[in-house]
């Protein structure tokens, strides 16, 4: 596991910010001995395995959808509820500019801090929430803007309520309508995209994946848990699940991956926001050349094609 | 005469024979009561006894449905695939396939309702609890299409455990590509009735089975997303009484009717009759 790996490489860090606030310039020898000692502690980053970029896919401080929102979007209006129940916190959306483009946004919500996690149910969406996001990306078909929906979720929530109001019927909805779409689609898987919860709003012409990121039937806990009635073998999951972006790539889901910086987004958010930019920038370039019934075409035909 | 011939009329026969002395007994999950195989089978696996539904083989359903000698099964060969290599897997299957005499879970017809043609897909809980594979996708996809093609009416009888664990990301799309499909068939005027029985769960739920025109289920029949035990372990409280049976479902809005097994077929005729009449010459 890389978790030492980084703390040790944040003990390294704090050191040097020790220094640098005592005034020590950064050409000192303590100084470069230090950041010497942290790209060694960091040397395990470049060979991750499959439990590692769930690690790291899911670590608190790494970008989500906010940060996202507030780095590649001007003019964001945020449109709150389902306008049939309530409003779900798991999912944030409403309209926004993409270089100067009107677009819909949708995503999961995760916080950074326990207590907004907790306020975001840790991106666990209701009924409510994927029908809030239906309500927004109808409207983006209604007035053509294109969608881009940002995934990072453990899964739908698993709740009395939740089923009560019909947690199947929602998430089989968004999927269905999305298939119907005729304006560009794009999402990007950018901690864990898990289960049917993560799909819900993720029936896209192109599908982007952080390098990091990862994306799965269910979570490796859920998958150890019914295969072998024991979440505990997580580890072990996720080798087999084959859930890691180049993975996902592989198996023709994921048309990109997009790099991060070395231990993820959170190590240099302005970087990351760089990638992503041109990414979407590029997918949505090709999918505003086509035809309103080449875009509805060009999106059956992928999942059509998904074996 | 071939050896193994001989050898399965001599097995027929003492099957037959032993029958007759010592009866094939199966006994009820719900209340522990004994009855005889055929007993059970006139009685459509509903319990004589205590009125359990044992679910449906797909052959029992889809006899019981159609008018005899219409039934006409297609993309039979279709078989398991392992996608992610996963261990253990394909031999799993092969032991299904053996067991069942079936290649995947899904299967699906064409067949007669009191001579209405239709498009009928039945999924098998015998093989993989009729998990979601990239097959099971594949052939409720197909035979959306070919209901679609031949502007036929589409009953699926859903029953699934959720996702097919081994098969990972593949498994998940299916969801996507068959909810595409009963989209267009739907925005084509195609009429689908959703047959929910025990269990439709996961993935299953919240794809194709949830999107029916009308949807239809069985007494007592465990409908859900999240299955209840992760539910309880999630949330830490104790489910209420009758939780996710489609009698609770049914009063919470997600079922049209809870349909008793003898009324199967007059119920799928009668609904499909008022379609027909309404759309005649146009869809159906």
């Amino acid at each position: 596991m890389i978790r030492e790996s980084l703390m040790e490489a944040d003990r390294i860090g704090s050191r040097m910010q020790q220094l640098r606030a005592e005034g020590v310039p950064e050409e000192d020898q303590r100084m470069l001995d230090l950041s010497m000692e942290k790209a060694k502690a960091l040397r395990p980053l470049n060979k991750l395995t499959a439990e590692d970029k769930v690690f790291l896919a899911r670590k608190i401080e790494r970008p989500h959808i906010d940060d996202y929102i507030g780095a590649l979007f001007t003019d964001f209006f945020e449109q709150k509820g389902d306008h049939l129940y309530d409003d779900d916190p798991a999912i944030y959306g409403g309209i926004a500019r993409f270089h100067g483009i009107p677009v819909s946004i949708v995503g999961h919500r995760k916080g950074h801090t326990a207590e907004e996690n907790v306020a975001y149910n840790f991106g666990m969406a209701k009924p409510e929430g994927y029908r809030k996001a239906l309500r927004i990306m109808d409207q983006a078909e209604k007035f053509r803007r294109p969608i881009i929906t940002f995934i990072d979720t453990p899964g739908a929530f698993p709740g009395i309520d939740a089923e009560e109001h019909g947690q199947g019927e929602a998430i089989a909805r968004n999927m269905a309508r999305m298939s119907s779409y005729h304006v560009p689609i794009i999402s990007v898987v950018t901690g864990e995209g898990s289960s049917g919860g993560a799909l819900a709003i993720g029936v896209c012409n192109r599908l982007l994946m952080l390098e990091y990121a990862v994306y799965s039937v269910l979570s490796p806990e859920g998958f150890a848990s019914i295969l072998w009635k024991d979440s505990s073998r997580h580890g072990e999951a996720c080798d087999i699940m084959k859930l890691t972006a180049d993975d996902i790539k592989e198996a023709g889901v994921a048309d990109e991956v997009i790099p991060e910086p070395l231990g993820g987004g959170q190590e240099n958010p302005r970087r990351l926001y760089g990638s992503m930019d041109m990414a979407i920038e590029k997918a949505l370039s090709v999918l505003m050349s086509m035809t309103p019934e080449e875009l509805l075409r060009d999106r059956r035909r992928k999942f059509r094609g998904m074996l | 005469m071939m050896k193994e011939e001989r050898e399965r009329s001599i097995r027929s026969v003492f099957k037959t024979v032993t029958e007759r002395i010592a009866p094939d007994y199966v006994n009820c999950k719900a209340c522990g009561r004994r009855a005889i195989r055929s007993v059970w089978k006139k009685n459509l696996n509903v319990c004589p006894f205590c009125g359990y539904y044992m679910p449906m083989t797909a052959d029992l359903r889809l006899n019981t449905l159609f008018d005899p000698g219409s039934r006409e099964d297609f993309n039979k060969d279709l078989e398991v695939r392992d996608p992610l290599n996963f261990p253990g897997y394909a031999e799993k299957a092969k032991r299904a396939e053996k067991k069942t005499g079936l290649k995947e879970s899904a299967v699906t017809s064409y067949g007669r309702i009191n001579g209405i043609k239709v498009v009928a897909v039945v999924l098998d809980t015998r093989f993989f609890m009729g998990s979601m594979s990239s097959i099971v996708g594949e052939k409720v996809t197909r035979a959306v299409e070919a209901a679609d093609r031949e502007r036929l009416p589409l009953i699926i009888f859903a029953a699934s455990g959720g996702a097919r664990m081994q098969e990972g990301i593949h498994s998940l799309m299916q969801m996507a590509k068959t909810s595409s499909a009963v989209q267009e068939f739907s925005e084509h005027g195609g009429l689908y009735i959703s047959y929910l029985t025990h269990p439709t769960t996961g993935g299953v739920t919240a794809s194709f089975a949830t999107l029916g025109d009308i949807t239809l289920a069985e007494p007592g029949a465990l409908i859900g997303f999240a299955g209840p035990r992760v539910i309880e372990q999630t949330i830490g409280v104790k489910l209420p009484k009758g939780f996710q049976r489609a009698e609770y479902l049914s009063k919470h809005g997600f079922v049209d009717k809870i349909v008793k097994r003898p009324d199967m077929k007059q119920t799928l005729y009668n609904l499909l009759k008022l379609h027909l009449d309404s759309m005649q010459g146009d869809r159906l």
